[in-house]
């Protein structure tokens, strides 16, 4: 099959599949939804398998613009290719709005992610939607809105420039306002998907910025040209010389100030410090969204758009790569100290999310064009983005499978679980072991690479504060595993009719094929083949003494959860009663969020908002009510002249004509 | 032949009493003669015009009878009317049909 007749199929496919299942919610019943919109799925998953398996095994051509013959490959390196480009919106002869299919090795490698866990996600959701013997009621909506999201992300990904990328990240935005109320019952979960969207939304007005500030300079938006010669274009825009910044704004660099708007973006969306706040209330949502939307794709298109906009990045503005690695590292470790406090066990999987997009961040942030030292970030960034994407998604649907059946999400109900899921337990292991680093698990590749590679470029201070939140990681996650399924039994459990247990297959697949793919990682084709800043082979390094510190360290914390959480105790709280303000701060999301309503409300509310209600009340109501005056004394006074006489009105007729008469003959 | 301008002086005398009428009368069976009359001017214009300048053709004489008969059905519609204001009002003056106004 030709690439070129599949790839819109991509898109098109999930697209359709959200229109049919909106408009046909009230006449099908859910599973019949649900049915059909995982077949569609399966099919876009094996087509997406079959491009990304294409573009990295196979050798194909595709035709450019110019009407020239493109190969994925030349010799050992992988080429940038335009499948298709169509114009969608033609604004003037320069200004013209593409929407097309992009693919380089970033942009394969996050097909396979989404066709994978959101293939898992649609099975998964199934089992997840029927409860007490019956389906959800909104199945149908939820299908639809999942396949809306499908079709956002990989719109996303595969974006040949920088405005369709806006404009699907601004969908993806809606799917997942969508998804977090799905309740919209609840209080909480209506908030929730008010707070994430006005978040995002806020950040993306920078998004926006940057995109204009970047574009109008270089008259484009093709990431092609942006990127192209190592940002060559940018470059001579923006006028920057190995001497000079180039034009500035406000004594900043310009180019500072528009690559440092994107980057804001990208942290609204990859819940950065300050904008983190929305996520951890995404968690309203149902149980599968979370893991597809909050933990495996749609959190990490902010890491996407840095390392899609990489070599802009690192030549003409290296200063917001450091801004990004320190903001990443900060946010690491405050995302890790938080999810220790934390009791909702969704809470502490949204934290250790953030944490570990920062980690991400922190290795884009250190990552530069250069040899093979510099480059090393960016790679072990989109492999921790890979393997974060597994072993993340599979702890929440873990998760989903013990809320399913102990109907809450706090911890203090959970424990002894273990005997009654043996599944859900031992994918659990694996996503914690994963995640904390240990050897064999997918995690330890990544987060060995991203702490080799912060120490290799002279991050030290970096470097050990990544460390720190490497064990921080190991403790909070197995505190969370020890808690649900050791610790204490919960009483309840064995008296209950309704006792804890494995889900049904539609539920433990996804499961088994992501514990799967976070043991057998190691088999997988290497990322260092393709998935480069130079998108050819890289010889990757290995520090033994740093993986050996991060070993220790991750063996440290596992071990320190064991001691406190593994059987029940006075530990925890007698530690805990030692600093009762510390404890409460650190639950409390050392009060980030009422900062921020506190902004909301004193400025955007008391200054803002009350100026521009003065504004309104006075200058232009006043206009529109002096209008409105005018017009009635006008009418009253003028009134009279329709009497009802009509011999008057013919001598005002009369007159009337004399008097145009006497005007049209002198 | 008589000269073109004998008629129009007839028509515009004619007219412009019809005008007249139109204003100062109270009746409205004298308002609806008024009409009567300056209808009947242009009727003369049209005639007159028709034989003067364009003696070979006919339009001039088929508006003329258009108008007479176009101005007997509107008589008729508006002694119509006038019967029904003076069964409802007792009276058939202009000043009593002013009810329309509000």
């Amino acid at each position: 099959m030709e690439i070129t007749s599949i790839a819109p199929w991509i898109l098109l496919l999930p697209f359709l599949m959200f229109i049919f299942l909106g408009l046909t919610a009230h006449k099908f019943s859910g599973q019949t939804s649900a049915k059909i919109g995982t077949t569609a799925f399966g099919i876009v998953a094996i087509l997406c398998y079959y491009v990304a398996g294409r573009y990295f095994f196979g050798n194909f051509s595709v035709l450019d613009a110019n009407g020239f013959e493109v190969f994925n490959k030349t010799g050992e390196i992988y080429n940038q290719i335009t499948v298709f480009n169509w114009t969608w919106m033609q604004m003037t002869e320069n200004l013209t709005i593409h929407i097309g299919f992009y693919l380089d090795p970033i942009s394969a490698m996050m097909l396979v992610v989404i066709a994978t866990v959101s293939l898992m996600v649609h099975i998964y959701s199934y089992g997840y939607m029927f409860e007490h013997g019956h389906f959800d009621e909104g199945m149908s909506r939820y299908y639809a809105v999942l396949s809306l999201f499908s079709f956002a992300m990989l719109g996303l990904v595969l974006a040949t420039n920088i405005f369709q990328m806006y404009i699907f990240w601004e969908l993806v935005g809606v799917s997942s306002f969508l998804l977090i109320g799905y309740y919209f019952f609840k209080p909480a979960a209506v908030s929730a998907c008010k707070k994430a969207f006005i978040v995002t939304r806020f950040a993306d007005m920078f998004f926006l910025i940057g995109i204009l500030i970047l574009s109008y300079h270089t008259q484009t938006f093709d990431f092609d040209q942006l990127n192209a010669d190592n940002a060559k274009h940018v470059l001579d825009s923006f006028s920057i010389t190995d001497g000079s910044r180039g034009i500035t704004f406000l004594g900043f660099p310009l180019i500072t100030i528009a690559t440092f708007c994107i980057f804001l973006g990208g942290a609204g969306k990859s819940a950065m410090f300050p904008f983190h706040i929305w996520l951890p209330d995404a968690m309203e949502g149902p149980t599968p969204s979370s893991a597809l939307i909050h933990a495996a794709t749609m959190v990490v298109a902010g890491v996407f758009l840095v390392a899609r906009l990489f070599p802009v990045y690192s030549f003409a503005a290296p200063e917001v790569l450091n801004a990004i690695c320190y903001i990443g590292a900060f946010t690491a470790l405050f995302a890790a100290i938080i999810a220790v406090a934390q009791t909702d066990i969704k809470r502490v999987l949204a934290f250790s999310t953030i944490s570990q997009i920062a980690y991400m961040m922190v290795a884009l942030g250190v990552a530069r064009f250069g040899n093979h030292e510099s480059e090393l970030g960016f790679t072990a960034s989109m492999m921790h983005l890979f393997t974060h994407a597994m072993f993340k998604a599979m702890l929440f649907l873990c998760c989903g499978c013990i809320i399913h059946c102990v109907e809450s999400n706090e911890m203090s109900k959970m424990g002894g679980l273990k005997k009654y899921m043996p599944i859900t337990y031992w994918c659990f292991l694996i996503g914690c072991l994963a995640i904390a680093g240990i050897p064999i698990f997918s995690g330890f590749y990544s987060k060995g690479e991203i702490l080799t590679a912060c120490l290799e470029n002279g991050y030290t201070a970096i470097y050990v504060v990544m460390t720190l939140t490497a064990g921080l990681t190991a403790f909070y996650m197995f505190r969370l595993f020890f808690h649900i399924f050791h610790y204490e039994e919960n009483p309840e459990y064995a008296t209950s009719h309704h006792k804890p247990h494995d889900q049904g297959w539609q539920m433990t697949l996804p499961l088994i094929v992501f514990a799967v793919l976070t043991v057998g990682f190691v088999f997988l084709p290497g990322f260092n083949n393709a998935i480069t800043a130079t998108r050819t082979y890289m010889e990757m390094p290995t520090n033994w003494t740093v993986e050996g510190i991060s070993i220790a360290v991750a063996l440290l914390g596992i071990a320190i959860a064991f001691f406190l959480y593994y059987k029940k105790n006075e530990k925890p709280a007698n530690i805990m009663a030692k600093c009762p303000a510390l404890c409460e701060f650190v639950y409390n999301r050392m009060k980030i969020d009422e900062i921020w309503y506190g902004i909301t409300r004193s400025f955007i509310f008391g200054v803002i908002c009350k100026s521009i209600a003065w504004f309104d009340h006075n200058c232009i109501d006043g206009f529109m009510n002096l209008c409105a005056w005018i017009t009635q004394k006008v009418s009253l006074e003028t009134k009279d002249a329709q009497s009802g006489n009509v011999q008057q009105y013919v001598w005002v007729f009369i007159m009337g004509v004399v008097t145009i008469a006497f005007l049209a003959l002198y | 032949m008589i000269p073109v301008q004998f008629y129009l002086v007839i028509s515009t005398l004619l007219f412009f009493i019809g005008v007249f009428g139109f204003i100062s009368r109270k009746n409205l069976i004298g308002l609806l003669m008024s009409i009567e009359l300056i209808l009947n001017a242009v009727n003369i214009n049209f005639v007159a015009f028709n034989r003067y300048l364009f003696p070979n053709q006919i339009e001039g004489y088929i508006y003329s009878l258009f108008i007479i008969v176009v101005a007997a059905a509107e008589t008729a519609v508006a002694i119509a009317i006038i019967m029904n204001v003076y069964r409802r009002m007792g009276n058939e003056t202009v000043k009593s049909i002013k009810e329309l106004k509000n």
